[in-house]
């Protein structure tokens, strides 16, 4: 089980130092024009180069590179270029948000997914149809779309919710919910959708396996036979589609926070991204790729929890 | 996105294996034979055409500036209103189809062409290109596709048209994927040997064969991909990140949000073109990819409980108390399409003695399994018992749609199934599935419960017993298996065992051991038998009584000893010729079978 972790960590690192590698060199490949869009089109030729200087961006790119590997490493992801504060700090400010946000919709999407992928699983008939119209339904309208709707239902029309902003839980847990609800709804229809689709046919297929006769023919109960064995053996493929899920939903957050006015690495990187700030850019991709890294490595631990023979492999 | 993540892997497989065995021509009409696939494909010609014919059709510029109809509501000049600059809604929306689907097609093309290809190539010819384009893949796969593009973006600018490009790079894994592994399936198989044996170059095998197999797939990969390339388009542009002179629906889309408070519906029209162009795209593949599999409807209902009629049951069943097992005229259908039921057993009789070995004969689809498993109430989903009885100990156990059987299971009646290897649940250890039925019908505390399954374990011959419960099933071996499956049969006292080819999975030496033990066990615990078997050799070993089944219908029965010194039937000398030839009949076996049976 230990080299198993330790073979998925060192695969882990490898994605972030390769991954990281290529932003950087190529973000930074051309760097013209940074020290004008700071400056302003007022700017003297000399202040610009002043600027590129003092930004580094005079020197040799893969000379800068190294520099800010080096700093990666230690936890030093560099300054802003337009607001001078530390990107690290920035980055870790925001974190919370995102994590909310996509944490709760990864919690939200495994237990209605699981519950309706079961039903659709051993019912079938009608809940299968209303399952699958959900599945095409929240795959084809973009989440931030759905955003909109539920603001103008829910929040302008209706007033239940706050149509935007973020409370902290530390200030009102009861504030924090209320402001998360929505964006969570938003993002985890296409989810849970997705999600849902992959349980009910991993839940089918286990049923009409071999060892699935044979425990029943033991006179255990339906609900052991049905959630202790079968939901077991369909929970890896579900756990596979999940760590995906997870990848997507990081991408989904960025625009629905937009949509909510949520203070999140999403929000950040948006609006780094039209003032051209590497390195906040840089140091918001390094944290996402490292947030898939730790969350592929938790699931594939819980994967060969649940199925022993992974743990081999 | 809510749509990037949409890359089914099992879909893959399960689409490949069908568009193998499918007839292609028929794709086509079995596609618009099905009412959703038929809506997707006239929703998606119609967007297509209207985008297409946007300059011509559409009643303004959609550029036009005019701030008198500044927020206008729909009015005549205006179908769908104005903006916050007056621009017609309707122009734009069509203008908008045109480069939204422009974008997406951009993607779709560098998806399909660099998956296409780096996939023809790495399954093809394998070697160092497969390994290095397998390590990328993974790499690729696991990045966030949204935050790498707003990177791309701080290098490119604003440009739609390379956005999408890179976005089709990112999103290629999935096409790629598809694709080797179909090469791969393909490339073992004879006929691309023959096509290179016959002197056809690479180039010509990889487009006349491996292009035919992974034809339909792609088609099916690229319906996902159109629609995440316009969820993951309308996104960026909706985040103020697109080229805002352009009228796109995410820019549309965004344009809406910043002025949401004052027209709510600004953001409705465009959000409602992608919801529906993405939609029949999703359709579409489903849709494709039902007609791929030709999948019949799914039956619905529960297998085996449901007696349709009782007119021939208790009646004629004998309240013998000698009787432990008594089958009459009993008779198993599977729905069909047409709603009527394709009968697969019919009007099977039989008795079993107490501590009598009955055994069931018959070659592959005879009806023997789907009689052993009518007899557990253990019959496959949709199977239907439309007439007849099963009395157990004087109980009818049709009765009370199959409670009473159900109640039996594990501690009166028990089960040993033909493939060890599957039968056994690979998620748990083999102690834990021997402890919990002792735990549920004895009552027993679970340190109780695990003394007694070691036991049990080493009664069935098995060498080291306490290894062995913590085993996990991957970890023993076959012979073993069905070892402790068959200490799991006999873990709660059961008086009727119902064993279905319990040696046919095994070695041949393997194969004499455990009928050794299912003789000892019988004798010593006087237990009652139904051992379904193709093997008269076995049939002579152990059985008292047989049944010999041949199409579903029992062709000759009575004691073994007579039955095969004597047998009346020609069926049952054909049987019996063959066996002892040394040539077993057909070695399909009865599960793929029902599987068959259960799919028609």
């Amino acid at each position: 089980m230990w080299s198993f972790i330790a073979r998925r960590l060192a695969g882990g690192i490898l994605l972030l130092v390769v991954a990281s590698s290529l932003t950087y060199l190529l973000m930074n490949a051309n760097s013209g024009g940074i020290a004008l869009r700071i400056l302003g089109d007022q700017a003297t030729a000399e202040q610009i180069a002043a600027k590129e200087a003092e930004l580094g961006l005079d020197r040799p790119v893969l000379e800068r590179f190294g520099e800010w590997a080096l700093g990666a490493v230690r936890g030093d992801l560099g300054t802003s270029w337009f607001t001078s504060e530390g990107v690290w700090h920035t980055v870790f400010s925001r974190l919370p948000v995102t994590l909310s946000l996509v944490v709760g919709t990864v919690v939200v999407t495994t237990i209605v997914a699981t519950a309706l992928g079961v039903l659709a699983a051993t019912r079938r008939g009608r809940v299968d149809r209303v399952v699958q119209v959900l599945s095409v339904v929240g795959a084809a309208a973009p989440n931030f779309w759905i955003g909109l709707m539920l603001v103008v239902g829910f929040a302008l029309t209706l007033r239940w919710f706050p149509a935007t902003g973020f409370v902290s839980p530390a200030v009102s847990a009861a504030g924090w919910a209320a402001s998360i609800t929505l964006p969570i709804v938003a993002l985890a229809l296409g989810s849970v959708a997705a999600v849902t689709q992959q349980v009910r046919s991993a839940f089918i297929e286990v049923e009409g396996r071999d060892y699935v006769r044979t425990l029943r023919s033991r006179g255990l109960g339906e609900r052991t036979v049905l959630f202790g064995h079968v939901l077991r053996g369909a929970a890896t493929p579900a756990l596979t589609v999940l760590a995906l899920q997870f990848v997507g939903l990081l991408g989904g957050a960025v625009v629905v926070e937009r949509v909510f006015a949520l203070p999140g690495l999403g929000e950040t990187i948006a609006n780094a991204t039209t003032s051209g700030d590497v390195p906040l850019v840089m140091g918001v991709v390094v944290v996402s790729v490292a947030l898939v890294v730790v969350v592929n490595l938790v699931i594939d631990i819980l994967a060969g929890w649940i199925n022993p023979k992974a743990r081999v492999s | 996105m809510s749509a990037a993540p949409l890359t089914t892997a099992p879909l893959t497989t399960a689409v490949l294996r069908a568009s193998e065995t499918g007839a292609d021509r028929s794709l086509t009409r079995r596609l618009l034979r099905n009412p959703l696939g038929l809506t997707a494909i006239v929703l998606l010609g119609l967007i297509v055409l209207l985008s297409v014919l946007a300059p011509w059709i559409a009643p303004h510029d959609p550029n036009h500036v005019d701030l008198a109809v500044a927020f206008d509501p729909p009015s005549a000049t205006h179908w769908l209103g104005a903006d916050s600059a007056g621009r017609d809604v309707l122009s734009r929306l069509l203008t908008g189809g045109r480069l939204t689907l422009l974008g997406a097609a951009i993607g779709l093309t560098v998806a399909v062409v660099v998956g296409l290809v780096s996939g023809l190539v790495a399954g093809y010819y394998g070697g160092w290109f497969d390994t290095l384009s397998d390590l990328s893949t993974s790499l690729v796969m696991a990045l966030p596709n949204m935050m790498i593009l707003l990177a791309i973006r701080v290098v490119v600018g604003p440009s739609l048209w390379i956005t999408m490009a890179v976005f089709g790079l990112l999103i290629s894994p999935s096409i790629y994927r598809l694709v080797r592994s179909g090469v791969r399936q393909v490339r073992g198989e004879l006929y691309v040997d023959a096509a290179r044996v016959s002197g056809l170059s690479d180039a010509r095998i990889i487009a006349r064969h491996v292009l035919f197999v992974v034809r339909a797939p792609i088609i099916i990969q690229a319906a996902i991909i159109g629609g995440i390339a316009i969820a993951i388009q309308s996104g960026l542009e909706f985040l103020g990140l697109g080229d805002q002179t352009v009228p796109t629906w995410g820019v549309m889309l965004s344009e809406g949000f910043g002025n949401l408070y004052i027209a709510p519906l600004l953001i409705l029209w465009p959000g409602l073109a992608i919801a529906l162009t993405i939609g029949s795209l999703v359709l579409f593949g489903n849709a494709l990819r039902d007609a791929l599999e030709d999948k019949p409807a799914a039956p619905r209902l529960r297998g085996g409980v449901a007696r349709q009629s009782t007119a021939t049951a208790t009646a004629t069943a004998t309240a013998d108390d000698d009787v432990a097992l008594s089958v009459r005229g009993l008779t198993v259908g599977y729905p069909t399409t047409s709603d009527a039921l394709k009968t697969v057993i019919e009007s099977v009789t039989f008795d079993v003695r107490r501590g009598e070995i009955l055994g069931l004969v018959g070659e592959s689809g005879s009806g023997k399994t789907q009689t052993a498993w009518s007899v557990l109430g253990l019959l496959p989903r949709g199977a239907v018992v439309e007439s007849g009885a099963i009395v157990h100990d004087g109980v009818d156990l049709l009765a009370d749609a199959g409670r009473t059987q159900r109640g039996l299971l594990g501690r009166r009646i028990a089960y040993v199934p033909q493939e060890p290897m599957s039968n056994l649940d690979p998620y748990f250890t083999v102690g834990h599935q021997l402890v919990a039925p002792m735990r549920k019908h004895l009552g027993l505390g679970r340190a109780e419960a695990r003394d007694r399954a070691t036991q049990l374990l080493a009664h069935v011959g098995i060498p080291d017993p306490v290894r062995t419960m913590k085993a996990y099933p991957h970890e023993i071996s076959g012979g073993m298996a069905q070892r402790v499956l068959i200490a799991g049969a006999v873990s709660c006292d059961p008086d009727l065992i119902v064993a279905d080819e319990p040696t046919t999975a095994l070695d041949v030496t393997v194969q004499a051991e455990i009928l050794d033990l299912l003789r000892s066990l019988q004798a010593e615990r006087g237990l009652s038998m139904v051992l379904v078997t193709h093997n008269f050799g076995v049939v002579a070993d152990l059985c008292d009584s047989v049944v010999v089944l041949r199409g579903g219908q029992v062709v000759e029965q009575g004691p073994a000893a007579a039955l095969l010194s004597a047998p009346q039937h020609p069926y049952t000398r054909d049987l019996l010729a063959a066996t002892l030839d040394g040539t077993a009949p057909r070695s399909v076996s009865d599960a793929a079978y029902a599987e068959l049976e259960a799919a028609r």
